[in-house]
């Protein structure tokens, strides 16, 4: 790439990187203390953004009402109906299926796929394109205990430590014990994971493991599964359909209080079509795109939650809504890709975080709430950040260091994704570190599922990032796409399995106009925002 | 900081858009709210595929709109989809072979090896290099090689021989990873004993402590070293 004076680190920011470069040798020898239980609750207290009390409100009506979360949510979750229950026409059906999968992400494809195991016709509705979705862009890895000196057990204390020994125990056991099978399966596929020449899969360290079990496929984990996963689906088109385009904006229920399937609004054309479906799966991802305090987030285009506003309506609880995942390390500079995931994977493979002088002031492995708050504390409390032009404040995390420890060309082979991003602003990782700040990467919570996916309303399942319990208060790293597709196939074979026994009623909106209902007594009918909210509005506001 | 703004043609449209946008957020900037041509917005999902010609070069020039700069005089189009077929196949009925390749996908042998894909490669793989190595029944090289492929659709736009590169890949990339590249034994192990309940117990046991009891064998857990 040519240089044109507006690419690269400019002199001032260059000044603090000769201090990281002259530090570098005697780091390599030093391992900065992990935080004490201790400290750890302290830090978190004081510099996490889940504690900035302003920043939350008591939602008003329906399951959670009295429970906190973040003003954007909350204003979601009270939100008015986008369709008029007396206005649209519930007996032309437009499709008819076993198994509805709301949402074409990795948890959605897996749901898909078991369900149609089980016999079931599948439909896959999803906002934009199939595979648009936060497991294309996850980076690091998937955790699974599959090495010799390395248990499900020991990846389950890791999970509830992890999340504060509040995550629903039985959640967790599933998603430890499924793990290996997950890794197989997805192997079957034709998954291509880092591998030794014997077969061995390629392990390291993440945030908070006391295992090497994060297993990898370059720098691309995420897309890598996602894709896989997309074509496969794409190999049953007889039993699976997908339509993009065309997000949930409703769930229909039926006269017997089944969960019915749902409203799908085409994006293009603004048509509603009606799916009714004997099962439904929510698989519809987080909410980054509610940028919750202002962060930036490296979620994609359509992370919007609308699935926890549609499973609220019809009843579902919500778990954990009160706090979410600001990834420590997201892009600070430069402003072109600023709050973009710069994966764990980085300090997995021995980078350290250092300050502007060059010095570190956290073990880069602690959880990332933990390391996320240290950061902050870095640059807002102790003036330790380094500053852009455009005023944003970061740390450094010092990529070069990993050539020097496992040898030159590990970071081009191990990390090509960052290697690229920042090469097309003319920042070379392989010699020059990059500036990073916590960004808004994971919604801890969502609606509370038991292992199978169920909901406890008649019907509905949820699976993925929507779903909340099994993380507690933090999640790991790793264990999210881990999540997405061991609760993707437990779910998408309950709901096949479900399919073949269901009697479906009468359709209705009944729930719609409750909740109008609900909304009206509460005196927030006329206030209330239209949700879900479906796409972020990033438009300069234009006469 | 007044900057000065700089003329971008969207579509041949002229807007005027601060510098240092991504071309991705100058056309929000312009007023568009996307629906198409836009997803994961960090440069993995292959949605915002543009293409563009600066002002007085006769180049046609290729990005994803969310990770290339504007420029001034810049004209584009971005390219939100474009039609490749894809062949119909059970990966678990295939053999990783040239043959399998060539058979779901005859026209694989019409590639003139002319470079057009690998000009136009926004990830800056060496397509044509891939498709030489399919032709070869390379599968291995081909799954090696292509594995930054975020399957934006360029290469298929561009080609002259009206190849579906990206949908070779994939099937390569798959074949290898199920059929060439080794099993992990260590996996298969692990994977009966679990299903032998082997670790049930353990489970249970960490299941019926209490919270105090849990937080302090996580406080004292060893942690294998680096």
């Amino acid at each position: 790439m040519e240089w044109d004076g507006k690419m690269g680190y400019p002199p001032e920011m260059r000044e603090s990187i000769k201090k990281v470069e002259a530090s570098r040798p005697a780091r390599l020898h030093e391992t900065f203390p992990m935080m004490s239980p201790q400290e750890k609750e302290e830090i978190l207290r004081r510099f996490h953004p889940d504690y900035i009390a302003s920043a939350f409100r008591e939602i008003r009506i329906g399951p959670n009402k009295g429970d906190r979360t973040p003003h954007e949510l909350a204003d979601l979750l009270e939100g008015r109906p986008l369709i008029d229950p007396d206005k649209l026409d519930l007996e032309q059906v437009d499709y008819d299926t076993d198994v509805l999968v709301i949402g074409g992400g990795g948890a959605g494809s897996a749901a898909a796929l078991l369900a149609r195991e089980q016999g079931a016709k599948v439909i896959i509705a999803t906002k934009l394109r199939h595979g648009d979705a936060n497991t294309m862009m996850a980076q690091g890895g998937i955790q699974a205990a599959d090495k010799e000196n390395d248990s499900p057990a020991i990846h389950y204390l890791d999970v509830m430590g992890g999340g504060h020994f509040v995550n629903d125990p039985d959640l967790v056991e599933a998603l430890v014990r499924d793990a290996p099978l997950v890794i197989q399966w997805l192997e079957s596929l034709g998954c291509m994971f880092d591998k030794e020449p014997d077969g061995t899969l390629i392990t390291i360290h993440g945030g908070g493991t006391s295992r090497k079990r994060m297993h990898s496929a370059r720098d691309y984990s995420g897309a890598e599964i996602m894709r896989t996963l997309r074509d496969e689906v794409r190999s049953h088109p007889e039993d699976i359909t997908v339509l993009e385009f065309s997000p949930a904006i409703e769930l229909l229920m039926d006269d017997k209080g089944q969960v019915a399937g749902a409203v799908l609004q085409n994006l293009e054309t603004g048509e509603h079509l009606v799916v009714r479906a004997k099962a439904t799966i929510i698989a519809t991802g987080g909410s980054g795109r509610l940028h919750y305090q202002g962060y930036p987030t490296t979620n994609h285009h359509g992370a919007t939650g609308d699935g926890l506003v549609l499973a609220y309506r019809a009843g579902a609880r919500l778990a954990f809504i009160d706090t979410m995942q600001y990834h420590p390390t997201g892009a600070a500079y430069p402003e072109q890709i600023l709050g973009l995931l710069v994966t764990e994977k980085v300090r997995g493979l021995g980078a350290q975080v250092v300050n502007v002088d060059g010095e570190q002031f956290v073990f880069p492995r602690e959880t990332r709430d933990v390391e996320a708050s240290a950061i902050i504390r870095e640059c807002v409390e102790r003036g330790k950040g380094v500053r852009t032009p455009t005023g944003m404040v970061g740390v450094w995390l010092d990529s070069p260091m990993i050539d020097m420890i496992h040898g030159p060309g590990t970071i081009a082979r191990a990390l090509p994704a960052m290697v690229r991003q920042f090469g097309r602003f003319g920042i070379d990782i392989t010699k020059e570190p990059m500036l990073v700040y916590p960004t808004l990467h994971y919604q801890n919570g969502g609606v509370a599922i038991r292992p199978d996916g169920f909901t406890g309303i008649p019907g509905l399942f949820v699976a993925g990032e929507a779903s909340g319990g099994v993380h507690g208060r933090n999640r790991l790293m790793g264990n999210s796409l881990l999540d997405v597709v061991v609760f993707g196939r437990r779910a998408g074979r309950a709901a096949g399995q479900l399919a073949k026994e269901v009697r479906l009623g009468r359709l209705t909106l009944e729930h719609v106009r409750a909740w109008n209902q609900q909304l009206a007594q509460a005196g927030l009918l006329e206030t209330a925002k239209p949700s879900p909210q479906v796409l972020p509005d990033y438009t300069r506001k234009i006469r | 900081m007044a900057e000065e703004l700089v003329p971008v043609y969207i579509m041949g449209k002229r807007y005027d858009v601060p510098p240092g946008l991504t071309i991705m957020k100058a056309m929000e900037y312009a007023g568009y709210r996307l629906v198409r041509g836009v997803g994961c917005r960090a440069g993995f999902c292959g949605a915002c595929a543009t293409v563009y010609r600066l002002a007085g070069d006769y180049r046609l020039r290729v990005g994803l709109a969310c990770q290339t700069v504007v420029e001034p005089g810049m004209y584009l189009a971005q390219i939100p989809f474009y039609p490749a077929p894809r062949a119909q196949y059970d990966i678990t009925q295939l053999q990783p072979t040239f043959g399998t390749l060539v058979s779901l996908y005859p026209e694989l042998l019409r590639c003139l090896g002319c470079g057009t894909c690998t000009k136009v490669c926004p990830q800056e793989l060496d397509v044509k290099d891939i498709m030489a190595r399919a032709m070869r029944g390379d599968i291995a090289g081909v799954a090696d090689k292509s594995f930054d492929c975020i399957m934006c659709g360029m290469c298929v736009s561009r080609c002259p021989a009206e190849e579906a590169q990206y949908n070779i890949f994939i099937l390569a990339r798959r074949l290898y990873g199920r059929y060439i590249a080794p099993r992990a034994q260590h996996l298969a192990k692990r994977v009966q004993e679990i299903e032998a309940g082997l670790y049930d117990q353990d489970i249970q046991r960490l299941k019926s402590l209490s919270n105090a009891e849990l937080r302090q064998l996580y406080n004292t857990r060893d942690i294998e070293p680096e």
